[in-house]
């Protein structure tokens, strides 16, 4: 047995200031904190329950109107009010409505960069893991509690680390291998634990489809879902911050709860089917499920590149009358590249309702609340029952790709149908 | 602290969009209204069945899913004595034991529905009273007896101003 250090050890270790192993409990330092408006305005209740009057540090907080934004009702906006006047009154960096997803916003506008101790109050925190840095969700209190000190406690998590081999094929995503691999280990597979990806299939990847795979570490349970910083990560990183980083390795003897390792290079597009997220199925078993609702966006798939991907697809063609194909893009930023560039005119051409950047159907309080009995495909992260607001409907789970292959054929469609060689600059 | 109480049963990896629907959780603070809606997708009349002090008990994963800290505070303001159990997803372990729900691991497999239950959260029991059964339960880390005795993060950060549990 090793005595080497995981990623997860050696950045606690470094923002509590002490040699730290899995199963310590310890006070860390963060670099970051965000909230989102299903969550900030709680923590902003604690606090005053907490007589704090000033944050620690205000520089390092973030809050996020994304998840009902613009406001779909007036006790949505009495929250967001209290939100921009909190923000305003601590010195707060407020994202408002339009500005994007939370998870999107954190890395692009600069706020995280490899080697940070980052908590956000949403569950998807772990997205960050991406760029190497130690993000994870927690509550309102808990963030609350953040914003006084500066700190929070952590229970040091063992690791379990994925190995992935081999090459993907044409029309098969990161989305895919999130999937896949959820559907292995199961919805609690990584309960308490930090998962490390690695290996040529991430190597392969560019940063903004390795995002998808760290967001959904939280769908298996995981408390963070981390990668090693490579030049590509560096690139993308000083493209977007200005902050000091020093990018943080796993030592080759780390000691880690299970290594599991699996060759990628048959790997077919996968779908999870409603309404658990490792239920998850190879395309062929849901292949032919109408569906009347596509959705292509979220913190999962809302990038740039999934934008371009369902374009390339739907370039020329025409969504299936009866189905309608809802986009949301991740961030303000990448509405304006996409439009630029014609991504967006292509996919609005094609039938797409483009919806305003940030969360979009995803939580089941506007944009597209699916009605009883209906079949709804989403780049989505989860599928529960009623999580679109309809707890009589049913989410399937896909990458970019499949979503935009079905709203085509107004079913649950094999993507690699209509993409070719020239198509592998995004595999 | 001594708890006493009926069981309402779930299964495994019962999510916080179940707890708490995200259609309701983004409208209001007022728990006592999103109480109301407490595990409504699972069963539509869940509330009305609740009797104060009951106990919801699950097998493992419970609370996976999103941050919300609306899903235990739901329970709690429910009337839910205390969650019991055989896992929790982190983060709404951390959450419940932030807001001063008790949460309990411990092997759940023996337990039905309507079983009548006696906890003494301090000796770590808990009596199955209808089944005359003692069952043993995973201890809290220290970290979060200190919170829960200071009656959650809130009052812990009231009487220390910070974190004092090193």
């Amino acid at each position: 047995m090793g005595t080497g250090k995981t990623i997860v050890e050696k950045i606690i270790g470094a923002h509590a200031g002490k040699e730290v192993e899995a199963g310590d409990i310890v006070i860390a330092e963060l670099d970051f904190m965000m909230g989102q408006d299903g969550t900030s305005p709680l923590a902003i209740n604690a606090l005053k329950e907490m007589e704090v009057e000033k944050l620690y540090d205000p520089w390092k907080v973030a809050m996020v109107i994304d998840h009902s934004a613009p406001s779909p009702l007036e006790g949505v906006s009495a929250l967001h009010d209290m939100m921009r006047k909190f923000a305003k009154e601590q010195g707060v960096k407020l994202y408002d409505i339009g500005c994007g997803v939370c998870h999107q916003l954190m890395p692009e506008q600069g706020h995280v960069v490899p080697g940070n101790l980052v908590v956000g109050a949403d569950s998807h925190t772990c997205t960050y893991g991406a760029i190497n840095a130690f993000a994870t969700g927690v509550g309102s209190t808990d963030l609350a509690a953040a914003m006084a000190s500066g700190k929070l406690w952590f229970k040091v998590p063992e690791t379990i680390k994925f190995v992935l081999k081999g090459k993907l094929p044409i029309g098969v995503f990161s989305k895919d291998v999130i999937l896949f691999l959820i559907g292995q280990v199961t919805a609690d597979g990584a309960t308490y634990k930090a998962v490390e990806f690695t290996g040529p299939v991430i190597d392969d990847l560019s940063v903004e489809a390795r995002f998808t795979i760290s967001n959904m570490a939280i769908e298996m349970g995981g408390k963070a879902g981390l990668m090693e910083a490579d030049e590509k990560t560096i690139r993308w990183v000083k493209e977007h911050s200005n902050k000091p980083f020093t990018p943080v390795k796993a030592d080759p003897d780390a000691v880690y709860e299970k290594v599991l390792e699996y060759d990628l290079s048959d790997l077919v597009p996968q779908v999870a089917k409603p309404h658990t997220v490792d239920n998850v199925a190879p395309i062929d078993e849901v292949m032919g499920t109408p569906i009347q609702q596509a959705v292509l966006g979220t913190c999962t798939n809302g990038r740039l590149e999934d934008l371009r991907i369902a374009a390339a697809i739907l370039k020329g063609k025409k969504v299936n009358p009866d189905v309608r194909f809802i986009v949301a893009p991740a961030s303000k930023e990448i509405y304006l590249k996409a439009m630029n560039e014609g991504t967006i005119q292509t996919l609005v051409e094609a039938g797409a309702a483009v919806v305003t950047p940030g969360c979009g159907p995803c939580v089941g309080t506007h944009n597209g609340v699916p009605s009883d009995g209906e079949n709804v495909i989403s780049t989505a992260n989860r599928n529960f029952k009623g999580r679109m607001g309809n707890g009589k409907a049913f989410i399937y789970l896909g990458s970019p790709a499949t979503v935009a292959a079905s709203a085509i054929e107004g079913k649950i469609a094999d993507p690699r149908n209509y993409l070719t060689e020239g198509d592998s600059q995004w595999s | 602290m001594e708890l006493k109480g009926k069981v309402h049963r779930f299964g495994s990896d019962v999510n916080t969009d179940y707890i708490i629907s995200g259609k309701y959780k983004f409208k209001t603070l007022d728990m006592n209204e999103l109480a109301k809606h407490v595990m409504e997708d699972l069963d539509s009349d869940f509330y009305s069945k609740i009797e104060q002090g009951d106990f919801i008990v699950a097998d493992s994963n419970f609370g996976c899913g999103s941050s919300r800290e609306q899903a235990p505070l739901a329970i709690k303001y429910a009337g839910i004595g205390a969650v019991i159990a055989t896992s929790f997803a982190r983060i709404f372990y951390r959450n419940a034991i932030n807001i001063g729900l008790p949460v309990i691991e411990c092997d759940t497999s023996g337990i039905e529905a309507g079983d009548q239950l006696e906890v003494d959260l301090k000796k770590g029991v808990i009596r199955n009273l209808t089944k005359d059964q003692v069952i043993r339960v995973k201890p809290l880390p220290d970290v979060m007896i200190k919170i829960l005795n200071d009656g959650g993060l809130v009052g812990h950060f009231r009487k220390y101003g910070t974190f004092n549990v090193e």
